[in-house]
């Protein structure tokens, strides 16, 4: 299983739970089994069934766009996360 | 990556410090990292802090009691009671004092040593160049996403560091974008969230320690940046969750694609950030949200209590959340709470036949759900403009407006 981390603004779709174990060889599988898991966050993260662009997702410590995006081979103890767009200040 | 240096060698020639900021600053020159060098350094050195809010307070202190000899200073509101949570360069004294004549009150109170430059307008693209251009770094203390894009680009065009940091609820993020080393905000964020997506502090609420601890973060680093010490955050985010007390970093990259910094620009200017957003930049501004397809029928609480003591049935649906009902409600008036999320699930529990009142805390929220209703076939809707808070201050003062 890897685990998800799930950002403050994205808490209420995912009842409140900041780590998330999904299963998937992929980002992109593991992405939507977190939203097959959490309906509510799907919106938040695809449009139709692209990640939405401003959604930043880090496998470990590195973005997936410069990894190979949805297609990225996951693994038991990586950690994705979804880093928000925040402007509070 | 190690920090190149900020300031020229030239520019220390002629900087002196007085017996008094000898002593002042003692606990920095005792350590060999700072020594004279470095604190003629911070004394030769200009930053400009954009807001003096929640980041800007302890930015703008903190740089101060450091010594950094030339602070500048943009924000155009005044203190409210609201932000007296976390913005502690602000007192329960200032409330109704613009917050530049406040900040600047408490830094040459802690330190006399500085100068402290105000910019007493909202950041535009108009102003935002003629602005930066003098100072050595600018540091990020904004509270919305056009003035962050804003800040970002006017940075990139110049040249110049921005030591970027951002808060909501319980969770802080900090890095430093310098299109001339790294990555800039663009390269990590190339677009803005939908408007509605992402809500405000003010909107979401923010744990008042929160900036506090992101803004004296952002303050380290600006101040290893004059000094040239140490490791910087050029190409590095760091994710502060303060629930989990959890510190988590990662690696960001130059977009080579990135409109504005990457290897063939198109943003060769400064834009209009309010449209790139589809959210106004501050209160004064006229920009009206987008993507709302039109303004919704009104109604203000002077007319909404003339009504109800002329007898007319009318059905107050509340939108906010089940902790807000609990702050403030119109319960006495018939008000039902349903949480905004809810209502298109429970549409089957609204009274069709009676107009309905629409109300949140300030009438954004309401706005959006009639908005939605409408979608759905429901007419008869009034937004109650101003929400609770205006009908606490202008038709039920014993309602605490929060």
């Amino acid at each position: 299983m890897t685990t998800i981390r799930i950002p403050t603004p994205l808490r209420p779709y995912s009842g409140g739970q900041s780590n998330i174990q999904v299963s998937g060889d992929t980002v992109g599988a593991a992405l939507t089994d977190l939203t097959s898991q959490h309906p509510d966050l799907r919106q938040h993260l695809f449009e139709g069934d692209k990640l939405r662009s401003f959604v930043n997702v880090f496998l470990n410590e590195e973005d997936v766009r410069y990894l190979d995006g949805a297609e990225t081979a996951v693994s038991d103890n990586d950690t994705l996360m979804i880093i928000p767009s925040i402007a509070g200040g | 990556m190690t920090i190149k240096e900020l300031i020229h060698p030239d520019a220390l020639a002629d900087v002196t410090l007085s017996h008094e900021e000898v002593q002042r600053y003692s606990r920095h020159l005792i350590m060999p990292e700072v020594g004279m060098a470095g604190q003629k350094k911070l004394k030769a050195a200009s930053v400009l802090l954009i807001g003096a809010g929640g980041l800007g307070s302890p930015l703008a202190m903190y740089l101060a009691a450091a010594g950094i000899g030339r602070i500048g200073l943009v924000d155009y509101d005044v203190v409210d009671y609201t932000n007296l949570q976390r913005q502690i360069i602000h007192g329960t004294k200032d409330v109704g004092r613009p917050k530049l004549e406040s900040a600047k009150e408490t830094m040459l109170d802690i330190n006399p040593h500085v100068q402290v430059d105000t910019y007493n307008v909202p950041l535009t693209s108009a102003n935002a160049l003629e602005i930066f251009e003098p100072y050595d770094i600018i540091i990020d203390g904004t509270d919305n996403f056009p003035t962050r894009y804003l800040t970002n680009d006017a940075c990139v065009l110049l040249g110049k560091p921005n030591v970027y940091g951002s808060i909501f609820r319980f969770e802080g993020q900090l890095s430093i974008f310098h299109a001339a080393e790294g990555p800039c905000y663009r390269c990590l964020f190339p677009e803005p969230p939908p408007p509605g997506l992402v809500p405000s502090c003010a909107e979401g609420g923010v744990l008042g320690i929160l900036p506090g601890t992101v803004g004296a973060m952002q303050a380290t680093e600006a101040i290893k940046y004059i000094l040239g010490i140490g490791e910087s955050m050029v190409g590095r985010l760091l994710l502060y969750d303060a629930l989990n007390m959890e510190f988590t970093e990662v690696r960001l990259q130059k977009n080579p694609d990135c409109p504005i910094c990457g290897d063939n620009p198109t943003v060769t200017a400064l834009i209009d950030y309010e449209q790139f957003c589809g959210v106004p930049a501050h209160d004064n501004s006229l920009y009206v949200t987008a993507g709302n397809g039109g303004s919704v029928p009104q109604i203000t609480p002077a007319e909404l209590k003339r009504r109800l003591d002329a007898g007319e049935e009318l059905f107050i649906l509340d939108v906010r959340e089940m902790h807000e009902w609990e702050i403030s409600n119109l319960s006495h008036l018939g008000a039902r709470l349903i949480p905004k999320g809810q209502v298109l699930e429970r549409m089957n529990e609204l009274d069709t036949a009676v107009e309905m009142v629409v109300q949140c805390r300030s009438g954004g929220r309401s706005a959006a759900v009639i908005r939605e209703l409408q979608k759905h076939g429901f007419k008869k809707m009034l937004n109650l403009d101003g929400g609770i808070n205006r009908w606490a201050r202008e038709v039920d003062p014993s309602l605490p407006v929060y």
